[in-house]
């Protein structure tokens, strides 16, 4: 991988609520390389989603971000709104898990597709119509022409989410962050739907950040993935490494969770306990009070993440244990 | 030796819509949501029968005609041999406490103003499980067998994390010594890890107390991991039902395989790039005509348009809704093109 390749990269992004007492995200970095797709798995309060709208500063005034976000050699951080404006929804595009709450539901689709198409490009009235028949072509609504005419409730729930891939898509983006984009959907509409985003990526060269809490969309969509739990990412690799070999507890019993093929009615390798709320993460490796391997310094020193290859990293004081430990998943 | 405990025949249910009076007055037909159009199927003693299908597919609506929480308007369902639509007094009490449900979600089905120790005792009362003095003893018993401490008593369901609360339903199921759980979306709001944990609950329960289950869900993973035998619903019927391992390893019908490429499996060296299924559920208030599955089939041919397939036998315990009979067979499961041409 070569520098150039660098599309966003996040430096020691931290987001705060309620004047600094609950830490959503705690000191995360990333990149994103061109043309990749980077999963952000974690459980609820893991911080994913609170990562991907920190970039896009989409939070409450409650909330303090900081850290860096570079993109395209500008910090995010740094730009007055003005600058923001134009990347925001223009160079990075977001869709969200429930298209039903993001979508307009008093504006037909062809004013919310041409609502961005006016902001972020230059077509005239009838280029912007034209355009937007396009788009609906593109991410597979069949009759256009009439439907563009539909407001939101107009559309089943999978057409709904391909109306928002559709607005996202308007302004060309670089780089599309995804929500849960298939968690409110049924398994053979998630499947259209994953597949329509990465014949999207390909057709149109962007790099995809998407944060999901099923691993099996990880193991079936992503190139990259980053582990998070508790606010901080405590794994990162390609799929095929962290999948055959992780080396955090946490990666490990996760992947134990999901039940797979040739264990049928065995038990589960779970994880005691459940994610810790906001405002009672652990002191030490926030992980430390459920994890099997943790040890006396777990409770005190928090691990940071480290490089253990090329593009691999965890934050596990006793990672050779895990990785000795072998993968759930065979 | 496979005992039958719960023989369903022919069951169907339709909630109507309402209708104006132009169309009252011009004879057509009242709409009505189909949810489930004549289900056939039997529950054995002691094993766990997964229902597997997407929304709308009416695998709740069954669920519900089981424990008789909906009267079924077609069909009956014979529990131990006796009709439960007839079931009247004491018999119809002591079905509903030999058959439980517990439900998807446990935030709406504890009562938020009982602390668990009446929300247990309650049921226990109800169905003179044990005589007064003896009820607090047995919900500790109770609260342990589900993996709570005995503090949890005192509290109230929201003071518990969503794993705990399902938990807690799953104690006040118990709490009838129940000989059926009907579990419906049980894990479905829960995160992943804590999703295993209630999981290997079922399990261990199931062994101990030597439950029957018939676990509804719509995630292949889970119902392939917990149950004996897995029926797959689409439009309200049935389209396969076989033991899981066959039905998994070579699905008979068209949908089933569509469900199965459909999911992700965790295994990043088994990727798909072809969408397995377009189209989406057509509307439960018109169904197509013929085979449900034929506007969304690959394999259509003439036949499916025009006439409904019945469950046939495909194998052992085996059976498959499908006109194309050798759909999925081994001799040709390279070969699906033969099949499209029809015969």
């Amino acid at each position: 991988m070569n520098v150039s390749d660098l599309v966003l990269e996040v430096r020691n992004l931290t987001t705060t609520f309620g004047g600094g007492r609950l830490t959503a995200v705690n000191d995360v970095s990333f990149s994103v390389m061109a043309g990749e797709v980077l999963g952000l798995v974690g459980e609820s309060g893991s911080g994913k989603s609170v990562t991907l709208r920190s970039i896009m500063q989409l939070l409450p005034a409650s909330s303090a971000i900081s850290g860096q976000v570079f993109w395209q050699g500008d910090d995010l951080m740094e730009m007055s709104n003005s600058e923001l404006r134009v990347v925001r929804g223009g160079q990075i595009s977001m869709i969200f898990q429930e298209p039903t709450t993001a979508l307009n539901p008093v504006l037909s689709v062809a004013t919310q597709i041409e609502e961005n198409l006016k902001v972020h490009t230059r077509l005239d009235r009838a280029g912007r119509a034209a355009r937007a028949r396009d788009l609906m072509d593109l991410v597979g609504i069949p009759d256009a022409k009439l439907r563009l005419k539909e407001y939101p409730h107009q559309f089943s729930g999978g057409m709904r989410q391909r109306v928002m891939i559709a607005i996202a898509l308007a302004s060309d983006p670089a780089l599309l962050l995804a929500d849960e984009p298939t968690t409110a959907l049924d398994v053979t509409i998630q499947d259209q739907i994953l597949n329509l985003i990465l014949d999207l990526r390909d057709e149109l060269s962007m790099s995809v950040v998407l944060v999901t809490h099923d691993l099996g969309v990880v193991a079936a969509t992503c190139d990259r993935v980053a582990v998070m739990y508790a606010g901080r990412i405590v794994e990162t690799g390609t799929v095929q490494q962290v999948f055959a070999e992780p080396n955090h507890a946490y990666t490990r019993g996760l992947l134990g969770s999901v039940p797979h093929a040739g264990t049928e009615r065995t038990m589960l390798l779970s994880i005691e306990g459940k994610p810790p709320g906001l405002s009672e993460i652990p002191l030490g490796c926030a992980f430390n009070p459920r994890c099997e391997f943790s040890t006396a310094r777990c409770g005190v020193d928090r691990p940071e993440l480290e490089d253990i290859g090329p593009g691999r990293q965890v934050a596990c004081f006793n990672r050779d244990a895990v990785a000795a430990s072998g993968s759930p998943i065979g | 030796m496979q005992v039958t405990l719960i023989q369903v025949e022919d069951v169907s249910k339709r909630f109507p819509l309402p209708q104006s009076v132009l169309n009252r007055l011009s004879g057509k037909p009242a709409p009505a949501v189909h949810a489930v159009n004549g289900i056939s199927l039997t529950i054995h003693r002691g094993e766990t029968l997964g229902i597997v299908g997407e929304s709308g597919c009416g695998k709740s609506t069954l669920a519900r005609c089981l424990v008789r929480l909906h009267e079924c308007d077609g069909g009956r369902i014979l529990f131990e041999g006796a009709d439960i639509a007839k079931l009247k007094g004491t018999t119809r009490r002591a079905f509903n406490r030999r058959v439980q449900m517990i439900f998807q979600d446990p935030y709406s089905s504890l009562n938020p103003r009982m602390k668990v120790r009446r929300i247990l005792g309650e049921a226990l009362s109800v169905h003179q499980m044990r005589p007064t003095k003896d009820i607090p003893a047995r919900i500790l018993e109770l609260l342990d067998l589900v993996g709570l401490s005995p503090d949890a008593a005192d509290r109230y369901p929201h003071e518990f994390s969503g794993g705990q609360r399902q938990r807690v339903g799953i104690a006040r199921a118990l709490a009838v010594e129940p000989e059926v759980l009907v579990a419906d979306e049980l894990v479905s709001a829960l995160d992943v890890s804590v999703q295993a944990q209630v999981v290997n609950l079922l399990l261990d329960l199931q062994d101990r107390l030597n439950l029957t289950v018939v676990f509804v869900a719509h995630d292949l993973r889970l119902v392939r991991h917990i149950s004996h035998r897995v029926a797959v619903m689409y439009l309200g019927k049935i389209v396969e039902i076989a033991p899981t391992a066959a039905l998994f390893s070579a699905p008979r019908h068209p949908y089933t395989r569509a469900l199965l490429d459909a999911a992700p499996e965790i295994d990043p060296t088994k990727r798909s790039r072809t969408v397995a299924m377009h189209g989406e559920l057509p509307s439960p208030i018109n169904l197509p005509k013929g085979c449900l599955f034929s506007t969304r089939c690959p394999h259509a041919f003439d036949r499916c348009f025009t006439e409904l397939p019945q469950l046939d036998d495909r194998g052992p315990l085996h059976q498959s809704a499908c006109h194309l009979v050798d759909f999925g067979a081994k001799s040709d499961h390279t070969n699906s093109n033969i099949m499209e041409e029809g015969p």
